[in-house]
């Protein structure tokens, strides 16, 4: 049986946790308001009706326990690390949980004081034992021994992070660090703590042994206050800095997660949904090592992590510097912890600061006095071959070939020089600019009559699906529309046994997920071996038009480390979707490096 | 001095004073590849608003040069900026920024052409 040992039910020693507690809450609370005041009408609206939609409660209810708690998409991972962080978000999660449960069930009339739950060893005494008792005395110790395990590879990590597999881990920040050994110092205390008043108050297998030791060893062992003092000067000074370190991410990721799913986009760099993106940010590090541009250790201070804390701290010269050299590849958006919009924070920067500064403004009218395309009947098919792709015509030229073998019955829409799709003007930040690139296009695809569109570059083709709302018009990718015409048996092509490997160019694969039909087109015409690292971790090869200050021979080093990833087994020849690929692998590749058309082409069935 | 009909026609003479070097040399610490340029006229050619409109990278970069940049800043405001220039470019200059740093250095006048 459970009774109340201090009738008082306060100690002085609670105080600083209480505390850190009350503000950490303050301080939440007003960031929660300031994030939906600054919120768009719209984006709010849309953002509340989220809520009550069944489809996304049961999806931010998943995400909750998936993300915050077990960090399933970090167990993917790194089962180390994967471990490491939900052994002490759950764990810890776990011991407030039972404090509650324990407290409701012996002492209800004592939870509304904030500290009972958390403190409640050293207000109870134990009177006879239960086995009800006993199972929390168990569980509470259990949980603690999880959270200390997760706590030693913390540590361990700190010093040696290639112990964990992760090369690089971030820089903190003193605060950081402030907040860091805190974290470190709670649990440990509260063993020591627990462990002193086991005597009285009961315990288990990690607390009762530490009782007997302390006993043992100790003149005074009734003098256990300050065991407490520490924990709770350790917890609080944990909540007083939490807000102005990476750990608000906990708190945070709890907004985070909603808005991510009620789809809201990133219209500023650090207000509304980017406000509580920039505080979800757990400086983890992942996109360190993500990073293509990693190759140089200049370039490390670019990653992400380091965006968000530029941003964070309203540094205009770093943020710009950092927004305007990345590739915009996403790589580090695919691997990251709480999927930060990592390329739409740095859009964002982009666009904010063109429309402050650049002082020519553009004008398309020229494109006014461009003639329409011919009227195309229902089975002909409207072939977009693009900028990048005039400047390696191979691929034009192979995706004929192939059209032509299939007897598929097409139109050139860019014989005569093509209007860009618009994305090269929206990754620099030109939005509006780029608006009327886009709405041109869109008007001589839609006045063509045309039902599919046939796109060779994964650049366009990624913009034509986000940002066209193309009406009647099926866009499609040269790798999606082979497949489908060699699985419809329209196109007919031979194996030929030669070793390939598939480069995923970042628009077509991260950027709209398209990694499988290029694959098993592929092993139609030739064995495909795999890159080191492939698919959504697949590596920028290093011409993206998305950086708008790298050089030319800070590219190289980059295309260098692409070049040797996709080359780890050897294969005999590259092949990519992409025509800037095509272009950047071509300077440097030790083997051939062909388009995904031209492969196709030189494998054709003859009939 | 006697003019012995060797001179430079006026309308061919750089009037280095009125170069405006200060606004260059801004551009030059924004974007160092503009010095690289060696006129080849590669973007130029390859350029795909040069297909609707007389816009040639090699004229502007000429013109900033010689301190005469009204003549061709109102060529930019066609720029898509596709990057095909920066493809092409024998130098490696890293043409887009290029263009995006002239339009945050220099302002086009209202009617320039």
């Amino acid at each position: 049986m459970m009774k109340e040992r201090i009738l008082a039910a306060y100690d002085p020693f609670v105080l600083p946790f209480v505390f850190g507690m009350t503000f950490v809450l303050a301080y939440c609370l007003v960031a929660l308001v300031k994030v939906l005041i600054q919120l768009k009408p719209a984006d709010r609206q849309k953002f509340f009706l989220s809520l009550i939609t069944p489809a996304t409660i049961v999806k931010n209810i998943r995400d909750l326990f998936c993300d915050c708690l077990f960090h399933v998409k970090l167990w993917k991972r790194n089962k180390v690390l994967g471990y490491m962080h939900s052994s002490i978000a759950f764990g810890w999660f776990m011991i407030i949980l039972l404090g509650h449960v324990e407290t409701v069930l012996y002492i209800p009339e004592r939870l509304h004081k904030l500290y009972y739950p958390i403190f409640f060893r050293y207000f109870m005494e134990v009177k006879g034992e239960t086995l009800q008792g006993s199972f929390f005395f168990f569980l509470m110790d259990f949980f603690l021994l999880v959270i200390l395990s997760g706590i030693t590879i913390a540590i361990i990590k700190r010093f040696r992070s290639r112990i964990v597999g992760m090369r690089r881990t971030t820089k903190l920040t003193l605060t950081d660090r402030i907040g860091l050994y805190s974290l470190w110092a709670i649990f440990p205390l509260r063993w020591i703590a627990e462990g002193f008043t086991a005597g009285v108050a009961g315990g288990s297998f990690m607390t009762i042994p530490i009782n007997w030791l302390l006993h043992n060893f100790m003149s005074k062992p009734e003098n256990f206050t300050a065991a407490w003092w520490a924990y709770s000067i350790a917890l609080g000074t944990f909540m007083t800095v939490l807000p102005f370190t990476r750990y608000m991410h906990i708190p945070a990721e709890i907004l985070l997660i909603p808005m991510r799913n009620a789809g809201l986009p990133v219209r500023h760099t650090r207000k509304g949904f980017a406000l509580a993106m920039l505080y979800s940010c757990p400086s983890c590090g992942v996109c360190i090592d993500a990073c293509p541009m990693g190759v140089q250790k200049k370039n490390v201070q670019d990653a992400t992590v380091y965006m968000v804390r530029n941003l964070k701290r309203r540094n205009p010269k770093r943020s710009l510097e950092i927004a305007e050299k990345c590739l915009m590849c996403g790589k580090c958006a695919a691997l990251c912890q709480v999927q930060m919009d990592a390329c739409g924070l740095r859009l964002a920067y982009r666009t904010s600061h063109e429309k402050e500064h650049n002082r020519i403004p553009a004008d398309f009218g020229y494109l006014e006095a461009v003639d329409p395309l011919p009227q195309l009947g229902e089975q002909k098919v409207l072939y977009y071959a693009g900028c990048m792709s005039s400047l390696t015509p191979v691929i034009s030229r192979s995706v004929q070939q192939v059209l032509k073998a299939a007897g598929v019955d097409y139109e050139l829409m860019d014989k005569d020089g093509s209007i860009c799709c618009g994305r090269p003007l929206m990754l620099s930040g030109r939005q509006e600019e780029a608006r009327k690139l886009i709405e041109k296009n869109r008007q001589l695809i839609e006045e063509s009559g045309a039902r599919i569109l046939l796109v060779s570059c994964a650049i366009c083709y990624r913009i034509f699906k986000e940002q066209y709302d193309l009406i009647g018009v099926e866009v499609m990718h040269y790798t999606e529309y082979f497949n489908r015409l060699i699985k419809e048996g329209r196109l007919h092509v031979r194996n030929g046994h030669q070793t390939l490997v598939y480069h995923d160019p970042c628009d077509l694969g991260r950027g709209c997920g398209i990694y499988d039909a290029p694959r098993q087109a592929l092993r139609a015409v030739g064995q495909l071996v795999p890159a080191a690292k492939e698919r959504e971790e697949s590596i920028c090869c290093g011409g993206s038009v998305g950086s708008l200050t790298l050089r030319y021979e800070d590219r190289e080093p980059i295309t260098r480390g692409a070049l040797d990833n996709l080359t780890a087994n050897n294969p005999e020849q590259i092949v990519t979707a992409c025509p800037l690929c095509l272009k950047t692998f071509s300077r440097f590749a030790p083997v051939p490096v062909a388009d995904f058309a031209e492969v196709l082409a030189q494998n054709l069935e003859q009939a | 001095m006697i003019d012995f009909g060797y001179g430079l026609t006026p309308s061919a003479t750089l009037k280095i004073e009125k170069v405006d070097n200060p606004l260059f040399a801004e551009l030059h610490r924004l974007e160092p590849d503009v010095t690289k340029c060696i006129a080849c006229g590669s973007c130029t050619a390859s350029c795909s608003a040069g297909v609707f409109t007389e816009m040639s990278l090699r004229r502007v970069i000429l013109s900033l040069q010689r301190g005469r940049e009204k003549e061709t800043l109102p060529m930019l405001q066609h720029c898509m900026l596709c990057g095909k220039c920066q493809l092409v470019c024998p130098r490696g200059i890293n043409t887009r920024h290029l263009i995006l740093s002239i339009g945050k250095v220099y302002k086009m006048e209202d009617k320039a052409l």
